[in-house]
């Protein structure tokens, strides 16, 4: 508990970036972490490299589906379809 | 050969409804969307790749069955995801799969980066001048996707499901039969990870 009121350092500040991004952090937590990130370059860095990462990955490209595949299912749906 | 059209973004419902009239078109653009992500689903419950195509063909063969059946309560992603995980599980239980959910500590991917006081020692530095900016920077952005793919099956299940497709926490824990804490670890380590190997390539590419 006693970590609880100390300002927080950088390796603990990283571990709770995660629920931060998530919104999952207690109210206290979040205080505590928004305070070190006002202080630390380094942390925010930190903070808008997993933000990219996240948000990357939402970036979908459907470029990459083996066409193979793709005409065997159209062929699935073509037989399914003369069949009803 | 087909090739998938990806020129316009035509969203689910609409493409769904072209479905129930029996357009090729819209099947092909459903596939072509989710396809990957299922495979993926499947195969955190099957055994194999070729366990988990199969998977996602009879989850296809499913939707079309079901379509005149479809009434829209959820949306066709969550009603397409439910399909594949009912099967894979019943798969995945007839081949015998266990399905690790450790994916270790991710303490070590910051080995070396702070001091004995926690600060940093080998502070990283942003990827671009803004999220944004990163965002339209086709390389960062298959840097992240190569390192989801390399990711352990549960791991890369949960990122797919979470991060990619958007799902919540609690649609991805039921999916998975996972606890929702349990899904928050893993995404957490699976992020870390991510951020982690986009970062090393980021600074071996400076070098």
């Amino acid at each position: 508990m006693r970590l609880l009121s100390r300002s927080l350092v950088c390796q603990q500040a990283v571990q709770l970036m995660n629920d931060y991004v998530d919104g999952t952090l207690s109210r206290r937590q979040r205080r505590r972490l928004e305070a070190h990130l006002a202080d630390c370059d380094a942390c925010t860095a930190y903070l808008e490299q997993l933000r990219v990462t996240i948000r990357a990955s939402a970036v979908v490209s459907v470029d990459d589906i083996d066409p193979a595949v793709l005409e065997s299912l159209v062929e699935l749906f073509e037989r399914y379809q003369e069949d009803t | 050969m087909i090739s998938p059209d990806n020129l316009t973004f035509v969203d689910d419902a609409e493409l769904l409804v072209r479905l129930q009239g029996g357009d090729r078109d819209a099947f092909t653009q459903l596939v072509t969307r989710y396809q990957d992500p299922l495979v993926r689903l499947a195969r955190y419950y099957v055994a194999s790749e070729a366990s988990a195509q199969d998977v996602a063909q009879e989850t296809w063969i499913a939707v079309l069955r079901g379509l005149e059946r479809f009434e829209g309560r959820s949306s066709f992603k969550t009603w397409l995801f439910h399909i594949a995980a009912n099967r894979a599980r019943t798969k995945g239980v007839r081949e015998h799969r266990s399905i690790p959910v450790d994916l270790g500590s991710d303490q070590s991917l910051l080995a070396g980066r702070f001091n004995q006081g926690g600060m940093w020692s080998d502070p990283p530095v942003p990827f671009s001048d803004s999220v944004d900016d990163a965002l339209d920077n086709a390389p960062i952005v298959a840097l992240v996707h190569q390192s989801i793919a390399r990711l352990p099956d549960v791991a890369r299940a949960v990122v797919t499901l979470r991060d990619v497709q958007g799902l919540s926490t609690g649609e991805v824990a039921s999916l998975l039969t996972l606890s929702e804490a349990n899904v928050r670890v893993i995404l957490h380590r699976a992020r870390s990870r991510i951020r982690s190997e986009v970062e090393a390539q980021m600074r071996g590419g400076e070098a």
